[in-house]
């Protein structure tokens, strides 16, 4: 068992980072649509406000992605580097 | 008495953070780390069909090479002939002194000259190597003009041509309504001073700061723009080279740090409000206090890089798309060819978009910091 571990030790990386970038969209995704979602009942509440939201809603959009591409920045290394 | 020590204090570590960046900046002139290190030109490039070359279509390779650095500006290549421009290398090694010549001398990394050689493979693989007198391979010191650094070149050329050209026009005509290159600018000079310089900075300081923050939002902007230009001498991945937003993550580092006052370190090291025994004997919270001061400006290098690079790829893999389709296939790769162009168009407006907000989000995060620092006690 631990032999076979052993052996497969670069594929099992290789599949782990494919699994990490998967994961790392996943949560992208899940937290962006969250802010998406919550800037489109704050325009609705009140319309004038849109250009504020606007700008604070791309702005926190680009925070929460620089966090996933920290994630994949890790599996490329593992892809590449490792 | 201690103000003059705190001015010396900083010019000392600006002045060490930049040499020390300027060296770093150049010195890697070598793939970013988190790409494959090979060499750019071991084949003849691939943009034709593979009955008329014989080579086979290697996208990767393609990619990497528009997106890691090189020693030479590859334009063209027509019907397996390379067009690309030969940038001096400028090499100095402890046996052979200081060598400076063509990269053209290499023959795309076919050939050695004077001992030195584009390695193939290994640690080293698409740098400079030299043998020693004792076989060793080692890097010599590697100062050379690379296409990033050439590119570099051009973006501050451009840079300091655009704002000296307004700044002249600003002091001869001083009460007058902007004209010209002062439309396009102003918007987002006030725009940097208030949103983002006064509002995290403050009333009283901000002044300060502010060149810096305008040099880097208009760096870092300009550099991105210049990205997705595929035309000679645009189109280098600048921003997308880990090496530029580390020095620029370096700067802000180096002035978070000068420019910090007693209640910053207070509230790293002990923290108000905190139990003792979180201080005490392990200082938990102080160690991780203390991380989040280097974590914060790293993050910051990997948001640009990453969003940068990403884009980059993600766009070369769009056209790659094309020759791959059309090895199989001419008229398959015509075909693909109208939908890749209708992608590559709406990724480019997006990537537009990604280069404002994150020369925008950097300049914002910088001023945040240095405000942070900046903040009297309660």
């Amino acid at each position: 068992m631990i032999l076979l571990q052993a052996v497969a030790g670069s594929t099992l990386g290789i599949m782990g980072a494919g699994f990490g970038a998967g994961l790392a969209a996943i949560g992208a995704g899940i937290g962006i649509g969250q802010i998406g979602g919550k800037a489109m009942e704050a325009i609705s509440r009140q319309p004038e406000a849109v250009g504020d939201i606007r700008s604070n809603m791309i702005i926190s959009a680009a925070l929460i992605e620089g966090v996933a591409f920290f994630a994949i920045v890790i599996c490329l290394l593992i892809l590449f580097a490792v | 008495m201690v103000k003059k020590i705190k001015q010396w204090i900083s010019l000392l570590l600006l002045a060490g953070v930049f040499t020390f960046s300027l060296t770093s900046a150049i010195l890697p002139s070598s793939p970013a780390p988190t790409e494959k290190n090979e060499q750019t030109h071991s084949l003849p490039a691939e943009e034709q069909t593979s009955k008329e070359t014989g080579h086979h279509f290697d996208a990767e390779e393609m990619i990497m090479g528009h997106v890691l650095d090189s020693y030479e500006w590859h334009l063209l290549t027509i019907k397996g002939k390379h067009i690309s421009i030969p940038l001096p290398v400028i090499l100095y090694s402890k046996e052979k002194g200081l060598n400076i010549f063509l990269s053209s001398k290499f023959h795309h990394g076919h050939s050695s000259y004077k001992g030195f050689r584009i390695a193939e493979e290994g640690k080293y693989a698409g740098k400079i190597v030299e043998e020693t007198a004792d076989g060793q391979v080692v890097r010599p010191i590697d100062l050379s003009l690379t296409k990033t650094a050439v590119a570099l070149v051009f973006s501050v050329i451009l840079l300091i041509w655009i704002f000296t050209s307004i700044a002249r026009r600003y002091e001869k005509h001083r009460n007058e309504p902007p004209h010209g290159l002062q439309n396009l600018l102003e918007p987002l000079i006030i725009f940097i001073r208030d949103e983002v310089a006064k509002a995290s900075i403050g009333e009283e300081k901000y002044e300060k700061y502010l060149p810096y923050l305008l040099t880097l939002f208009f760096f870092i902007f300009i550099n991105n723009l210049l990205g997705l230009i595929p035309i000679f001498p645009a189109g280098a991945n600048v921003t997308g080279n880990i090496a530029i937003p580390t020095v620029m993550a370096l700067f802000t580092f180096a002035l978070v740090v000068v420019s910090a006052t007693k209640y910053f370190w207070i509230d790293i090291f002990n923290t108000p409000g905190v139990p003792w025994w979180l201080k005490f004997p392990f200082p938990l919270i102080p160690l991780i206090e203390f991380s989040s001061l280097f974590i914060k400006h790293i993050v910051l290098v990997i948001r640009l890089f990453a969003n940068i690079v990403a884009g980059h790829i993600v766009a070369l893999g769009f056209f790659a798309l094309i020759f791959i389709f059309g090895e199989m296939n001419t008229l398959a790769g015509y075909g693909i060819s109208v939908v890749t162009i209708a992608f590559t168009v709406f990724l480019t407006l997006l990537e537009l978009l990604v280069a404002f907000i994150q020369a925008y989000v950097f300049t914002l995060l910088s001023a945040l910091y240095i405000g942070l620092a900046l903040e009297e006690g309660h």
